[in-house]
């Protein structure tokens, strides 16, 4: 049972980060403070992948000297076809030490930075939000928006009169 | 299995801690409404991740998140601060009611997915046990690269990294065409003093005797 | 000069900028071998120029770099990048294929030592260009917030 726990407990404590960030994306009103909430969410949804691929007694996926040991240099000078029919055994290398799995890391280094860049784009429509409303605060752009709707359908309505008269 | 983070009473103190500061952080930024303490405080919280980032054996990834989220994301929510607002309005007490539900539900609903999740740190997990550790064991034959995360990232999986270089390149043209190219800031600046300045224009800075 | 005030932030930024910029190359270039690649390498030369900018002024950073050499700079990583797939198809390979670029045999890695040292070389352009870009199109907009509002 505890064994249990205490092999859950670095997945749970990530859990809690995860929905304090969708808390602040949901909760605040101001856009910017959305934005970085948003950002923790992802940081940490980083962090939930990463630690997926860890291993026991694992190291970090560059591949030390006992293992690059193989075959190297030696190609060169063999032909094709004997390379290709070892390929099948030789391909394959034995691994002398234990590494943390890579795939995780590729995924969430290039995930990372695409984050930041598309952060900016959020950025910089917030920016333009600012100029076109002169606030940044969710619910009284949205209450402006709806003034100016009741506004133009009265418009609307009194040329249509108007008209009609 | 147990040891996998809670490898040592060292290390198991050294998560302990590096994941309470990300709770204090996370729980500061929820709670405060200054905005440049918000944007200083989502560095810190990405410098504790980078650290956690190391502890499990990430270091390309730990490198990563150091440099763009304590440095480069941090610098553009700045500028992006200072051509909108300081301080977020106060929020109302009920408002933030139905979020806190919808999270607590969300997350006791993850937490109890995670009893079907392998142990941290399991070598024989069907993530760890497929094609991850295939790239390890062919890497160094097919790329003859010792990093099998650039080898990975550059020439098995090259499709999707010409994508996410893509990806960037938009979202920097998508900005510039959203906010000018910046050059207009620079004309504007040369026709208002005769002699080049070097004063930055949106950065105030004081005791500077202009 | 009127920076007097600052005259140790301006010293100490000078002798750190081109530290930085080594740095950048130096993860660059050992991205094989070590932690680190293009991604974190532009990035860190984006910083690089943020401090430039942020110590000695925007007009300053946008003499030294100019704003179309950096839009320019990551369309043609993309472009880069996106050469070297062609490449390995104009030689009979699949897109990106780099063993296709010197006509080797499964096993040989001049060919994916090129590849990789190049794409990287296209992804570092793209990001620092691309980050540069978001970087000067954010800080070029002229402020018109109130003081008080601090």
């Amino acid at each position: 049972m505890w064994e249990f726990i205490l092999d859950r407990a670095g997945y749970w404590a990530i859990i809690g980060l995860m929905m304090i960030g969708l808390f602040i994306a949901f909760s605040a009103e101001n856009l910017i403070k959305r934005l970085v909430g948003l950002s923790l969410f992802m940081t940490t949804i980083c962090l939930f992948y990463v630690t997926l691929g860890k291993i026991t007694g694992g190291t970090a996926p560059i591949l030390l000297k006992a293992d690059m040991t193989s075959h190297y240099g030696s190609h060169a000078a063999e032909g094709a076809e004997a390379h290709l029919a070892a390929a099948g055994s030789e391909r394959f290398a034995d691994l002398v030490h234990t590494y943390s799995n890579p795939l995780p890391h590729v995924l969430m280094l290039t995930a990372i930075v695409v984050g930041v860049a598309t952060l900016s784009v959020g950025l910089a429509l917030i920016v333009r939000i600012r100029e076109a409303y002169g606030t940044i605060e969710a619910d009284d752009i949205r209450a402006m928006d709806i003034e100016a709707a009741i506004a133009q359908e009265a418009q609307a309505e009194k040329d249509l009169n108007e008209a009609a008269a | 299995m147990t040891d996998a983070v809670l490898g040592g009473t060292g290390t198991a103190l050294i998560n302990i801690l590096l994941l309470a500061i990300l709770f204090v952080v996370a729980i500061a930024i929820a709670r405060l409404r200054s905005l440049f303490a918000i944007v200083m405080l989502s560095g810190v919280y990405s410098l504790v991740s980078a650290a956690w980032y190391i502890l499990v054996d990430a270091v390309d990834v730990g490198f990563t998140e150091a440099a763009v989220g304590a440095g480069m994301s941090t610098a553009v929510l700045l500028g992006a601060m200072l051509l909108t607002a300081r301080t977020a309005k106060p929020e109302k007490p009920f408002s933030r009611l139905g979020p806190f539900i919808v999270c607590l539900a969300v997350g006791v609903m993850l937490i109890y997915a995670t009893i079907d999740l392998p142990a941290l740190g399991d070598p024989s997990s069907p993530a760890n046990a497929g094609v991850g550790l295939t790239f390890l064991e062919v890497n160094w034959y097919d790329t003859g690269v010792p990093n099998v995360v650039t080898s990975v990232l550059a020439s098995y999986r090259g499709f999707d990294t010409l994508g996410e270089t893509a990806v960037v390149f938009t979202a920097g043209l998508a900005v510039a065409l959203l906010l000018g190219f910046g050059e207009r800031s620079l004309a504007e600046t040369l026709r208002r003093s005769p002699q080049p300045e070097t004063r930055p224009p949106s950065v105030p800075r004081d005791g500077d005797a202009t | 000069m009127k920076g007097d005030h600052h005259i140790i932030l301006r010293v100490v930024a000078k002798c750190l900028i081109p530290l930085i910029l080594i740095y950048a190359f130096y993860v660059q270039f050992h991205g094989e071998v070590g932690a680190g690649g293009a991604f974190q390498a532009g990035v860190v030369l984006a910083v690089a120029l943020i401090l430039h900018s942020l110590v000695f002024g925007l007009t300053a950073t946008m003499r030294a770099v100019p704003p179309w050499f950096t839009r320019g700079l990551s369309a043609v990583g993309v472009l880069v990048y996106a050469g070297v797939g062609v490449w390995a198809m104009l030689n009979g390979g699949a897109y990106l294929e780099y063993q296709a670029l010197f006509f080797e045999p499964p096993g040989g890695h001049d060919g994916q030592h090129a590849g990789i040292i190049i794409i990287e070389l296209g992804v570092l352009f793209a990001v620092s260009g691309g980050l540069s870009t978001i970087f000067y199109a954010l800080a070029g907009r002229v402020a018109e917030i109130r003081d008080e509002d601090w």
